[in-house]
């Protein structure tokens, strides 16, 4: 397994994002929800380049107790990051697909050290 | 430019967009596959008509009717003529490009704006011709005013025709057809037939005219005789009284854009218009595919009941369902893969598929959507790649491939 330097930590503010190469490949690492993650800038679905869609709150319906519908409303604890193509969503602490949870981006994991990140390869 | 997310933390600004960039990943897989070396001809993309619409309103011949439509365009947009709807199809800014596409600069090479965007997402898909259709004319069909389809009809055909088409021999068109007016309908293809980038004629679905009615024959019998395809647009108008049982674009969308193309399918068949027009070629559009087993089956297991109510037919409806053509978008590529195989078989996807993107459109489709399948042989994926279309079309492909192409 070998690393590669992704920037300064102080660069990559929350909902901050790179993207660096890895040979002919492209990994896109964000700060988002507290956390860094690191993808494949490559998505499941036809290939698009999901790191660089938008990251979103997830949207879920207000359901009443009766079972009537109320509205819909983002889950502040869960973030997804949108592929641009088509609009493919992904939970970003997963990587799973939100609509298909058997699809899932390619993650690497990140590290923070020395005020430095980097990613696993 | 900003794109607002649901926390400003996490807003995407995006400065700078440009089609190349945006599509770099397609340009890979191009690249990995080979698809340069393959003919690839797209019979379904899109422009946005309302990003010249000014210029094409001047093309209105009515003077009173352009008058209107000039001077209300100054504060109303495009609503000013078109049958504008709710919804959006970018899903609220997730698929990027429908915010950013306009803003993109584009080199002044001395080509039309609208001709160097197109060639930028086609070089990058690896298409090698492209089959442009408008995008919010697709709702005209249902516009209350027949004269205004018909007015916009004959200003957008000279527009492409004489601006567009002549500037790229890559650029081709099925004609818009102002089909709620049959007269209309008869002078276009009289008037439009033969000119350059012209391959065909192409109906929008959404709309209440039955294709049966006599008053159409005579263009049928035209475009037969000419050689040239008509083809049937699907689009959805979430303000039509059906679609509007739907509170969710995804339902609009979901039903919408297959109904009016089966209803259509259906009375073509029934009325036994294949059997009128044995050599007319006729193209289902946007519908994806999984709507034509659906129908197939329904309509021949009733068929046989009721044998009487479609006398002019000598075979089952599916057989010529079977002989007519369709586009590969939105390919209904869901987890059961034997669904979609079964379908290839059913409607003879060798013969009879013809790829489509529908680019830059939210549910776009790539050529490796073809060129990725498993269960296709190579002859078959450049078939329906390209070489179907090329022998639908009788398409010159010589400026792109001028010593032929493989398997053609
Ligand atoms: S390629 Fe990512 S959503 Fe389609």
């Amino acid at each position: 397994m070998s690393e590669l330097f992704v920037c300064n930590a102080a660069e990559l503010v929350e909902g901050g994002r790179k993207l660096i190469a890895n040979g002919a490949d492209q990994i896109g690492v964000l700060r988002a929800g507290g956390a860094l993650h690191a993808f494949l800038n490559v998505c499941p679905h036809q290939g698009g380049p999901v790191c660089e869609g938008l990251v979103v709150h997830k949207v879920e319906e207000i359901i009443d107790a009766d079972k009537t519908y109320r509205g819909m409303r983002f889950n502040a604890d869960v973030l997804h990051i949108v592929c641009p193509w088509h609009g493919w969503e992904f939970n970003i602490a997963t990587g799973r697909c939100a609509g298909d949870g058997k699809l899932a981006l390619k993650r690497y994991p990140v590290i923070e050290r020395d005020g430095g990140i980097y990613v696993a390869i | 430019m900003r794109i607002r997310s649901s926390d400003p933390a996490y807003d995407l600004h995006i400065e700078g967009y440009n089609t190349s960039h945006h599509l770099g990943n397609a340009r890979k897989q191009a690249d990995a596959r080979g698809l340069d070396d393959v003919l690839i001809v797209d019979v379904d993309c899109h422009h946005y008509e309302t990003d010249n619409f000014e210029p094409i309103l001047e093309f209105i011949d009515d003077p009173a009717l352009r008058h209107i439509a000039l001077n209300t365009y100054k504060y109303k947009g495009p609503a000013a003529m078109l049958y504008d709807q709710p919804g959006y199809q970018d899903v609220g800014g997730r698929v990027t490009r429908y915010l950013t596409r306009k803003g993109e600069k584009i080199e002044e090479t001395g080509g039309h704006r609208e001709v160097e965007q197109t060639l930028r997402w086609m070089n990058a898909l690896s298409v090698d011709y492209a089959c442009l259709f408008p995008t919010p004319m697709l709702f005209l069909g249902l516009h209350p005013q027949a004269e205004v389809e018909v007015a916009l009809a004959r200003a957008y055909n000279r527009w492409i025709t004489e601006v567009i088409l002549p500037s790229n021999p890559r650029l081709r068109s099925m004609l818009y057809l102002p089909f709620n007016d049959p007269e209309a309908t008869y002078r276009t293809v009289n008037e439009f037939a033969g000119k350059p980038g012209v391959i065909g004629f192409m109906v929008v679905s959404t709309r209440y005219k039955p294709v049966y009615e006599n008053a159409y024959m005579k263009t049928y019998a035209f475009l037969e005789e000419a050689g040239l395809p008509l083809s049937f647009h699907a689009s959805y108008h979430w303000n039509d009284q059906l679609t509007s049982l739907s509170n969710r674009f995804i339902t609009a969308h979901a039903v919408g854009f297959t109904f009016f193309n089966a209803v259509h399918c259906a009375n073509w068949v029934v009325n036994g218009l294949p059997e009128r027009f044995p050599k007319l070629k006729v193209i289902w559009i946007e519908s994806g595919l999984a709507w034509i087993p659906w129908l197939m089956q329904r309509l021949d297991n009733d068929f046989r009941m009721r044998t009487s109510e479609a006398p002019a037919l000598k075979r089952l409806p599916s057989e010529y369902m079977r002989d007519m053509f369709y586009t590969t978008q939105p390919m209904e590529m869901v987890n059961n893969q034997e669904a979609l195989e079964l379908t290839f078989k059913m409607i003879n996807a060798d013969t009879q598929l013809l790829y489509s993107s529908d680019y830059p459109h939210w549910d776009m489709d790539l050529p490796s959507t073809i060129w990725d399948l498993p269960f296709l042989k190579e002859q078959s994926k450049r078939n329906i790649l390209g070489l179907n279309a090329k022998r639908v079309f009788n398409l010159d492909i010589s400026n792109q491939f001028p010593n032929g192409v493989k398997g053609g």
